[in-house]
């Protein structure tokens, strides 16, 4: 389907990367925001709220983050695209309505703009320190996608494919940006709403009386009604089988949870996503996502021009992690390079999926972060001249 | 004369059944629980009230009572500890047509859930608020709660509960709710009139039930089982409609004061929004500037 | 230090491991409890409400989970051992205060009797799937240690080891057990006082105008103060220099956020314990931690029945994860099983850390219940049994979820 025209604003326009990311979420048919306010995240819900009148969107300001998600589930099942915009300390208090999330398999999208933690941290500051909290923050188990904007045009880009996964596999999707991408103003071009393709919500067309909740269809989704409808149907966080009525036995838990990750499990090839930068001849390959990944081109560059062969990958979806192609890659380069803006974190799969054939050099957060193209070069150098096997993660400091 | 199981069944219709999940009885509560009655007089509320089952949404939270919205044959979400406000919240500002109601207990709803329900009666979000108060926590086995009276024993109050409890009403009133009532379990016709009353109200309503709970409340204090409570409350509730609310603190085994408390106007959230918003669209207060410089 | 005789309950008791973890904070010196009851870990709160007062430990029941570990922070930083006690829901409810304890770095001990997931899932049957969680779980960077009991003794015994590590390396210890060792009724020795080392508070005993709360001492670990001693303490969660003071550039995330990774990451070989037998010239090695571990001895024993070279290494402390020892077994083994009550967790780190050596195979349950010792044994005979080095993790398919999903099953209420 196309996007509805209300939320788009077709042009070319200067706007940082919330504010792009409160017009992917307009121009993707979101029309309720659950928000609490917290710093670096707030254009986004400005942006939104500025707009909502115009587009026909509301929202609501909750009392804490926990309250916020709880009312972006609630509106999610009257039948409105919906979302949350946060950051680290807000996505820690998320954590159970996550969890709820998966298991009442409710579409909606939370941005988090990622800041210095753990705690408060540096509240300013750009970090990529909750990337694996997005994988395994809330209890029990559970798939995410998760996708890392790396420019405002992306925060745009990527905030309407974030509601097309949320609305396919009826889960929540998060948006894995950084105080460095949010603040950052540049070019966002919107195509008219003709040009954007939007999943619509999976319903159920049959009758009434059989409906039931959670019958999956055969890729493990199943569709979904409004409230209101007259379905009168049940929905509870506990383990429950279709109906959604809760059973207490490890065959319905075997029933009711494997297939959450299968859905996604099974998907994998049509989620994942990544952008790739001369890794076809490349001994030295560079992975990253997000903000680092601009300082990323900007390196690889520079080594080419040196004479070193470095290529590039970018995880457009930072979950589910693209594990074959990483794989691939270590099997063809001598090296891989990781720079993130935490002290380790994606680099813990990406040495799972080496199978220990490159050598996996870690640029940690520094002094300047790992978004300085400059330290990013020098570990690039240092990988290439590394001639012997090491075993594990070799950190550069 | 013997009868055949059949026409037993039929005679044996709960006279709820079309608001019911029959396909799910028998429920999950004790023998001498309050909380089924609960139930039964919100099912009849809603019928006399005359209010289309299709466009009611009822939210639950964690606990004994949390098991309403599995019971209620309606649309209905079972939600995590403490949230159902607020998950309702964001029903009724996404879809201000149906009609929510939140039915959960007083563990949830008063000590995790505090926060969301002071804020939503600030809010004055327009919903129906059921707290069952059975004084403790009952699904997790007997601990002390938010409205254990003084004194009283709970598994996690050994040697008395020392903690001074909420007054529910109060609190409702002053957070800024438009109806408040409290009755106990017994009371099963004024406990109806009131929440019919509270349906058909516009703004957020409170309806406090207060239910004996044989199994954990009783047996742990010795107050014999539910019927010895329901015996208590028919000797020791006074009903005084429109007490101040500031005088409806319960000690433990003291008088319990019923009534309706509180039934006034406030504009609900949704009313306060489309007036924003109308201001908004006539006059475009916010026109300047939202559509980020174009360069 | 030996224990203080006053919180040791000396004898042999028949309880579950729940009463034993709350008996093992109260050995420990536990002086503060704060907690929220949730299914399955209240007998443990509520051992503590009915033994702690006589032993001169405070307890509270606060309004949520969130109030629970911000009052233990609070209470820490008054001098006492403090712990709290939850599941699931509760802890992640929890998640956004153990960043904030590992910030501040404040020894405390979170006992996390799992259940099944995820949300509210099976309240009163087990689970592990809240393991990676205990490691990632909150925002930003941090380390912390969890331990995983298997039996109501060890629950004793690790809750105590946990204080100790709480207080040696200044941050949050997470215990994490399940519904089955929670709930399990087994024989429990608690020793007399003076055979329990207890690990004191490292107190700076310095002049009042020379101390700096996060100045670390040679191991990377400041030592600690409390309020009410005229330090003047000024103590946040946002990133701060050795004085605690809040600083404001980017730059000091590596240069004071840094050593709250470190003073884990290279304390390590202090740190971990492990359980291993039979590793020196195994094929297969089972690895696994809390219950699982005492479900695979069956599976190991069938296996060895059947002529299988079978080794097991068991995670006592499953973070900090043992990289090395991984990386060593898996030049040594053909492969690793790995049995855990979840759609794999921890068999990630198995699988980073055997770098292509050794398959790692994955027996998974969704939680409500334990493994089927067969799967794990059938499981050991198909890793011994393949010869090829194969890529990815290999799940391997239990009969629960074959009789669940293949052919006519009916689920019954």
């Amino acid at each position: 389907m196309k996007a509805d025209k209300a939320g788009v604003l077709t042009g070319s326009h200067v706007l940082n990367g919330n504010q792009a990311c409160a017009e992917g979420a307009l121009a993707a048919g979101c029309r309720f925001l659950g928000l609490y306010p917290i710093v670096p995240s707030i254009e986004v819900s400005e942006r939104f709220l500025a707009r909502a009148p115009e587009v026909g969107a509301t929202f609501i300001q909750m009392e804490d983050e926990i309250s916020a998600l709880a009312a972006v589930l609630g509106a999610s099942w009257t039948g409105k695209k919906s979302m949350t915009v946060t950051s680290g300390p807000g996505l820690s208090l998320m954590m159970e309505h996550l969890g709820l999330g998966i298991m009442l398999e409710t579409p909606c999208v939370i941005a988090d703009i990622q800041s210095v933690g753990p705690g408060l941290g540096l509240p300013t500051h750009a970090a990529q320190g909750d990337m694996m909290q997005a994988r395994w923050g809330s209890h029990g188990d559970y798939e995410i996608v998760a996708l890392a904007p790396s420019s405002p045009q992306e925060m745009f880009d990527f905030t309407i494919k974030a509601f097309n996964f949320s609305e396919r596999y009826r889960i929540p999707v998060a948006i894995m940006s950084d105080a460095y991408v949010a603040q950052l103003e540049e070019t966002v071009v919107i195509p008219p709403a003709d040009q954007i393709n939007i999943e619509t919500r999976r319903y159920y067309e049959g009758a009434k009386d059989s409906y039931l909740p959670f019958k999956r269809d055969k890729d493990f989704v199943p569709p979904m009604v409004d409230i209101g409808q007259g379905y009168r149907f049940h929905v509870t966080g506990l383990t429950h089988d279709d109906r959604g009525y809760p059973i207490m036995f490890e065959e319905c838990q075997e029933y009711n949870v494997h297939p959450l990750m299968w859905k996604v499990r099974n998907a994998v090839d049509k989620i994942v996503e990544v952008q790739e930068t001369n890794t076809d001849d490349a001994e030295v390959v560079v992975i990253s996502y997000g903000a680092t990944s601009r300082a990323v081109l900007k390196a690889i560059k520079q080594a080419r021009e040196s004479g070193i062969k470095a290529g590039g990958l970018k995880l457009v979806t930072v979950w589910p992690f693209p594990e074959k192609r990483v794989t691939e890659l270590a099997k063809k380069a001598k090296a891989i390079v990781v720079p993130e803006m935490n002290f380790g974190q994606i680099v813990l799969e990406v040495e799972r999926n080496g199978y220990g054939e490159a050598n996996i050099f870690f640029l940690p957060h520094g002094d300047k972060g790992a978004e300085y193209s400059e330290d990013i070069l020098a570990a690039i150098k240092r990988a290439s001249q590394t001639s012997e096997a090491k075993s594990g993660i070799i950190e550069i400091s | 004369m013997m009868e055949t199981p059949k026409t037993d069944e039929k005679q044996e219709i709960h006279p709820m059944e079309n608001l019911l999940r029959m396909d799910r009885m028998p429920h999950i509560w004790c023998p001498t629980c309050g909380i089924g009655l609960a139930v039964t007089a919100f099912t009849a509320a809603l019928e006399k009230a005359n209010i289309d089952p299709n466009t009611v949404s009822i939210v639950s939270g964690i606990g004994c009572t949390g098991r309403v919205a599995g019971y209620v044959k309606l649309d209905s979400f079972h939600t995590t500890h403490g949230r159902p406000i607020a998950f309702a919240t964001g029903i009724k500002v996404a879809s201000p047509k149906t009609k929510v109601v939140v039915f959960s207990g007083d563990g949830d709803l008063m000590a995790i859930g505090g926060n969301h329900f002071i804020h939503a009666a600030r809010r004055n979000i327009d919903m129906l608020v059921v707290c069952v108060n059975n004084f403790i926590y009952a699904m997790t086995g007997g601990q002390v709660a938010p409205t254990t009276p003084l004194a009283a024993y709970a598994t996690t109050s050994p040697y008395g509960c020392v903690e001074p409890p909420f007054n529910i009403p109060y609190l409702a009133e002053s957070s800024g709710a438009v109806y408040v009532a409290r009755w106990t379990t017994l009371h099963i016709r004024r406990l109806t009139n009131s929440l019919t009353e509270a349906l058909q109200k516009t703004g957020f309503s409170v309806v406090e039930a207060i239910s004996p709970c044989g199994m954990y409340y009783s047996r742990i204090n010795r107050l014999g089982d539910g019927l010895d409570m329901m015996r208590f409350y028919h000797d020791n509730v006074e009903i005084r409609h429109g007490e101040d609310t500031k005088n409806l603190d319960i000690g433990f085994q003291t008088k319990i004061i019923c009534g309706k408390f509180v039934d006034r106007e406030r504009p609900s959230y949704n009313e306060r929004y489309n007036q924003w918003l109308s201001e908004v669209k006539t006059a475009g207060r916010h026109s300047k500037g939202q559509k980020g410089s174009k360069k | 230090m030996k224990a203080d005789p006053r919180g040791v309950l000396t004898g042999v008791y028949y309880i579950d491991g729940d009463v034993a973890a709350g008996y093992g904070a109260l050995a420990a010196g536990c002086k503060f409890v704060a907690g929220y009851p949730i299914t399955p870990s209240t007998e443990a709160f509520e051992a503590i409400c009915h033994r702690g007062p006589q032993v001169g430990a405070v307890f509270i029941q606060m309004e949520d989970e969130l109030g629970s570990i911000s009052a233990i922070i609070g209470a820490t930083w008054s001098g006492v051992k403090t712990m709290t006690i939850t599941s699931g829901p509760g802890y992640s409810l929890m998640q956004e205060c153990i960043g904030f304890g590992a910030m501040l770095e404040t020894p405390f001990v979170l006992l996390n009797i799992q259940r099944g997931g995820p949300s509210t899932g099976v309240p009163t049957k087990t689970g592990q799937a809240d393991m990676m969680q205990s490691r990632w779980g909150s925002h930003g960077d941090y380390e912390l240690i969890a331990i995983a009991p298997e039996s109501p003794q060890e629950m004793f015994d690790y809750t105590i080891k946990a204080f100790n590590l709480a207080e040696k390396y200044r941050c949050p210890i997470m215990i994490m057990s399940d519904e089955c060792v929670g709930h399990m009724t087994e024989k429990v020795v608690i020793p007399e006082a003076d055979k329990i080392e207890v690990e004191p508070r490292r107190l700076y005993t310095g002049p009042a105008e020379d101390y700096l709360p996060f100045k670390p001492e040679p191991d990377l670990v400041p030592k600690m103060a409390k309020a009410g001693d005229g330090l003047k303490l000024y103590i946040t969660g946002q990133t701060h220099d050795e004085r605690g003071y809040p600083v404001k550039d980017a730059e000091y995330k590596s240069k004071y956020g840094r050593r709250l990774v470190d003073k884990i990451r290279l304390n390590k070989d202090k740190i971990i314990e492990l359980k291993e037998e039979g590793t020196d010239n195994a094929d297969v090695i089972v690895v696994s931690y809390g219950i699982s571990s005492r479900v695979a001895i069956k599976g190991v024993e069938l296996a060895r029945e059947k002529g299988i070279k079978v080794g097991t290494l068991r995670l006592v402390t499953v973070w900090p994860f043992p990289d090395e020892k991984m990386s060593e077994l898996a030049k040594k083994a053909k492969a690793f099983v790995v049995p855990e009550i979840n759609y794999g967790q921890v068999v990630y780190d198995v699988a980073r850390c055997a770098h292509g050596r050794a398959n790692v195979v994955l027996v998974p349950h969704g939680g409500a219940g334990v493994h089927n010792p067969n799967d794990i044994a059938d499981a050991i005979e198909m890793a011994a049994k393949e010869d090829k080095k194969i890529e990815g993790l290999i799940e391997f398919k239990t009969r629960l979820e074959k009789s669940v999903f293949e052919g006519g099953f009916k689920l019954k209420e």
